[in-house]
């Protein structure tokens, strides 16, 4: 049967995501350490030793602690935060536009054998939609007033099959964990880089102490580099997860609706629209099924489109799913 | 000799462990078919729930289309009194057919597409339709999840040990296979 090598991919999606959220709370614990250390050797005079400044590594363990806790109150609120952030709303099962957007949630759930998301509309006309949760069971959909307005059935079903598909492949998951991840690292680089302003005189100390002035200075620049890079790198991170996850996303979505030709509409229309959904900003462009930044991004292809854009071209997306339906020839990659 | 005990003690326990794990595998995806099964049930229910609506809000404005209600009618009643699975099962596909001709139909009444109450419903009973056909639609695939499991090696194994039998796939309607033909003449 044709779907065999498909479930077998939705479980291989599954256990990727699982291992890239492993390798990513490993690296922000790695992360967190390095900086916490670097602020206690460089600025509170502690070395491992232990024979100069105060005994114990104070910062180290104050940045695991803020880490975490920043970083599992992310966790746990992100979802709402970003609902907020975006001004959506709960749909309103009274109007028909937005009744018949919970009905295609409900089918894609039934589709796809998972709890029904919740369903929030947010007041924008420009067409968008996003998923975001922390698991399946506290998951919600959010499309924008204009994609209901401008879509049909079958391409709102499109889409939705496309949310839901980031739901079931654990995207949004990872999503949330980058972006809880992401700030807690963004925070305490910030707060390092801070601890370097104000206490610039210790660091001449206790590097002249350490009695190695040349190897410490270059451990410190490093340092300070890690420190200053560590939100641009994560940023980007978040940047690749989300693009080579957006190709599956519809994949799966033709999977749940068995109807490639309805995302494919769905995606020349929204792309048609142009305007940038101005509810929806930087921090939470990756998780929409268009850039929310027009289009002038998603038109884009090349490298340096493919490393700072969070979705692949539309195009390619368009034509991989009409050569699904046997439309087209699929594209040369 | 202490050694080699060990050694055999520690496969022993790896393949017991590997059983239990193959065996919960089954039951779970078995248990996963039967929800599946009762999520089909579900979605029919409320489709029946609804047709009694739909046929009283259309009927005053369709009179040429009694014959499409009656049968809808018809299949609904045949299939809440359906006392066998196959009964039921082509009583159901009637419906499906009947509603399906039913939707189309309505898109020629511009008085009921002026009708809120209609739209509406209109709207409900796609969306029930759709549930129905997505119900079944993951019931086949949990249903090939579960056989595929229990027929490649070495699950085959731990399912005839156990007596697992596979599911049946659900048959796609023939009236579903069928396109559609809507006669739009309306005489």
């Amino acid at each position: 049967m044709a779907d065999a090598p498909q479930r077998a991919t939705f479980y291989e999606l599954q256990a990727e995501n699982r291992r890239n959220s492993v390798l990513l709370i490993v690296g922000f614990l790695a992360l967190v350490l390095f900086l916490g250390l670097g602020l206690d050797v460089f600025f509170l005079g502690w070395s491992p030793g232990g024979e100069s400044g105060f005994g114990i590594p104070l910062a180290t363990p104050f940045a695991l602690l803020f880490g975490a806790v920043h970083a599992s109150y992310s966790w746990f609120a992100g979802a709402s935060q970003v609902l907020s952030s975006t001004g959506a709303r709960p749909a309103d099962p009274n109007d028909p536009l937005e009744r018949q957007f919970e009905n295609v949630v409900e089918e894609m759930a039934i589709a796809s054998g998972l709890p029904k998301p919740a369903t929030y509309v947010v007041p924008d006309p420009d067409p968008n939609a996003f998923a975001v949760g922390r698991d399946p069971a506290h998951a919600a959909i959010a499309v924008t007033r204009g994609l209901l307005e401008t879509l049909d059935r079958e391409e709102l079903q499109g889409v939705v099959g496309h949310e839901m598909s980031h739901v079931r492949n654990l995207d949004i998951r990872a999503m949330t964990l980058v972006t809880a991840l992401f700030g807690a690292a963004a925070l305490l680089s910030d707060v390092a880089r801070r601890g370097m302003y104000h206490s610039g005189g210790r660091d001449r100390g206790s590097s002249r102490r350490s009695g190695d002035g040349g190897g410490m200075a270059i451990l410190f620049l490093v340092w300070l580099l890690v420190a200053a890079l560590a939100p641009f790198v994560t940023r980007l991170l978040a940047l690749a997860v989300s693009r080579s996850r957006e190709y599956l996303a519809d994949v799966s979505s033709a999977e749940l609706t068995r109807n490639p030709l309805g995302l494919a509409a769905a995606l020349r229309k929204i792309g048609a629209a142009h305007h940038p959904t101005r509810l929806i900003t930087q921090g939470s462009a990756h998780l929409c099924i268009t850039d929310p930044r027009g289009w002038s991004v998603n038109d884009r292809e090349g490298e340096g489109a493919e490393l700072f854009g969070t979705h692949p071209p539309l195009a390619k997306r368009i034509a991989i799913l009409e050569s699904m339906a046997g439309v087209v020839a699929p594209p040369a990659s | 000799m202490f050694m080699a005990l060990l050694f055999l003690v520690g496969v022993a326990v790896v393949l017991a462990l590997w059983l239990v794990g193959q065996f919960n595998v089954l039951v779970q995806l078995k248990n996963q078919v039967q929800n599946a099964w009762a999520q089909i049930d579900v979605q029919l229910k409320r489709r029946a729930d609804l047709i009694p609506n739909l046929v009283n809000t259309v009927k005053g404005v369709m009179k040429f289309e009694q014959d499409t209600l009656e049968k809808v009618m018809n299949a609904r009643a045949r299939a809440l009194g359906a006392t066998t699975m196959k009964e039921r099962g082509d009583a159901e596909a009637e419906l499906s057919q009947g509603l399906g001709r039913l939707l189309a139909v309505m898109e020629n009444y511009p008085e009921l597409k002026a009708n809120q109450n209609a739209l509406q419903l209109q709207e409900e009973v796609t969306a029930t339709e759709n549930k129905v056909g997505f119900a079944r639609q993951f019931y086949n695939d949990m249903v090939m999840k579960f056989n595929t499991a229990q027929q490649m090696f070495p699950g085959n194994l731990v399912a005839q040990m156990f007596g697992f039998k596979p599911s049946e796939f659900l048959a796609v309607p023939e009236a579903d296979k069928a396109v559609p033909t809507v006669d739009l003449s309306l005489s």
